[in-house]
């Protein structure tokens, strides 16, 4: 007889089959996926993640960037084309079946901010864990103050989800920047932990989830701190060498923790010190 | 006017805690300026002799790289200096301006605030104080674009 354990141990161990519904191109390398359940499927919070098979090529670890709330919906995923598993990944055409394991890992705090601002500060792909963050405020617009979202990316051609970007700032403060442009680009050029110091939210009552390169990271961090935000108000999503997704081969581990099963979302306040140690 | 222009300078940030005597004399080197979208604020190579705060808009400073034709290096947005070759000789822009919108600002002439500074070493002293840390704070954001953070995953 199958118990709930067992059903959790075949959802995160045996990867479900699901068939590519839609595919989108969002820049030269990266794609956006809808993956539709051929079984029960699976919930998803924001920030958490899932181990995509691609059959006879292997699997990477990938944060969902458009969660189903109940089983049954379709899982959304934006992948970068950077190996030999992203690429047969992002080069799926509708109809393709891959396995996915998950839900794995933990999720963003976000209905712990209700009440207060938000700050969504995403780098490069780190759009992509962080865009159900964005819907989620959106969504819930009522239940926060400020809600501000500050994005870079290498040039204007390497923006994820344009269109969307125009639509969220209809609902909440969006700044984007880019590390290079030509004339055409009439927006910012700069780096992203230079937009913290510019828009207006409320150290004490903010929450910044953060995403993007660790260095981007760093350098955030700093930014924030600048602005009086404390470590345990910044939330960041870490990602190192995942293989298992379960806790169990220990490629992730960053000192004490291991990211695929304690994370991927930490606050400063638990990695700061870890950060800091070069050897990790 | 001038008494307008004071009060203007007090609420930049760059100006923060300047005694009012210091910003009366800075803010005698100054005038409010404005520039239309698309407006040439400054070419590279052109005599250096003012600085900018900006204070509505944003400006793109660029270079001219034949054959790609303009890049643009950095934008400055509203609260922020532009231009600092007004600092050493030959006083010539590095690099060109142009006003990406409405562009208001206050302009300071250059060679009037280095002789304000050379007669009052202790203002000459704070002011170049803070144009240092706005330097340090720009090749702080170019090195880490430098890093090309974005070009290899995340």
């Amino acid at each position: 007889m199958a118990t709930v354990a067992d059903d959790r141990a075949a959802g995160v161990l045996v990867p479900s089959p699901f068939r590519v519904g839609a595919r989108r191109q969002d820049t030269a390398d990266t794609w956006t996926l809808t993956l539709e359940p051929l079984g029960d499927g699976f919930a998803v919070a924001p920030g958490q993640f899932v181990m995509v098979y691609a059959f006879g090529v292997g699997e990477v670890p990938i944060s969902v960037s458009g969660p189903p709330e109940v089983p049954g919906e379709p899982v959304v995923l934006t992948v970068r084309d950077v190996g030999a598993v992203t690429h047969a990944i992002c080069s799926s055409e509708p109809g393709t079946v891959l396995g996915l394991r998950g839900p794995l890992g933990n999720s963003w705090p976000i209905e712990a901010a209700a009440g207060g601002d938000v700050l969504v500060i995403a780098g490069g792909i780190g759009l992509a864990p962080l865009r159900p963050v964005v819907l989620h405020a959106i969504g819930h617009r009522e239940s926060y103050q400020n809600v501000w979202l500050l994005y870079g990316a290498r040039t204007p051609q390497d923006l994820l989800y344009r269109d969307e970007l125009g639509a969220w700032q209809f609902e909440v403060g969006v700044d984007v920047t880019v590390d290079a442009a030509d004339t055409t680009w009439l927006g910012r050029v700069g780096v992203v932990p230079k937009l913290v110091g510019q828009v207006d939210f409320r150290p004490e009552a903010v929450r910044a989830f953060v995403c993007g390169p660790e260095v981007m990271i760093h350098y955030t961090v700093e930014a924030l701190h600048e602005r009086g935000v404390a470590d345990e108000r910044i939330f960041l999503s870490l990602e190192r060498d995942m293989r298992c997704g379960v806790g169990l081969c220990g490629h992730c581990q960053l000192g004490p923790t291991l990211i695929c099963r304690d994370g991927p979302v930490y606050t400063q306040a638990q990695v700061a010190r870890l950060m800091e140690v070069r050897e990790l | 006017m001038r008494k307008e222009l004071d009060e203007i300078l007090e609420g930049v940030a760059f100006f923060e805690g300047m005694s009012d005597e210091e910003i009366a004399l800075i803010a005698g080197c100054g005038r409010n300026v404005r520039f239309d979208a698309g407006e040439t604020i400054f070419l590279q190579g052109d005599a250096a002799d003012v600085f900018y705060v900006v204070r509505q808009g944003s400006v793109a400073v660029g270079h001219f790289a034949p054959p790609r034709g303009e890049l643009v290096i950095e934008t400055i947005e509203a609260g922020e200096l532009l231009g600092w070759s007004w600092l050493f000789p030959p006083y010539r822009s590095h690099f060109d301006a142009r006003a990406l919108a409405t562009v208001r600002a206050t302009q300071f002439d250059g060679a009037c605030l280095r002789g304000k500074c050379a007669d009052d070493p202790v203002l000459g002293y704070d002011l170049m104080s803070r144009f240092a840390q706005v330097l340090i704070e720009r090749l702080q954001w170019t090195r880490l674009r430098l890093l090309d953070v974005y070009g290899d995953g995340r």
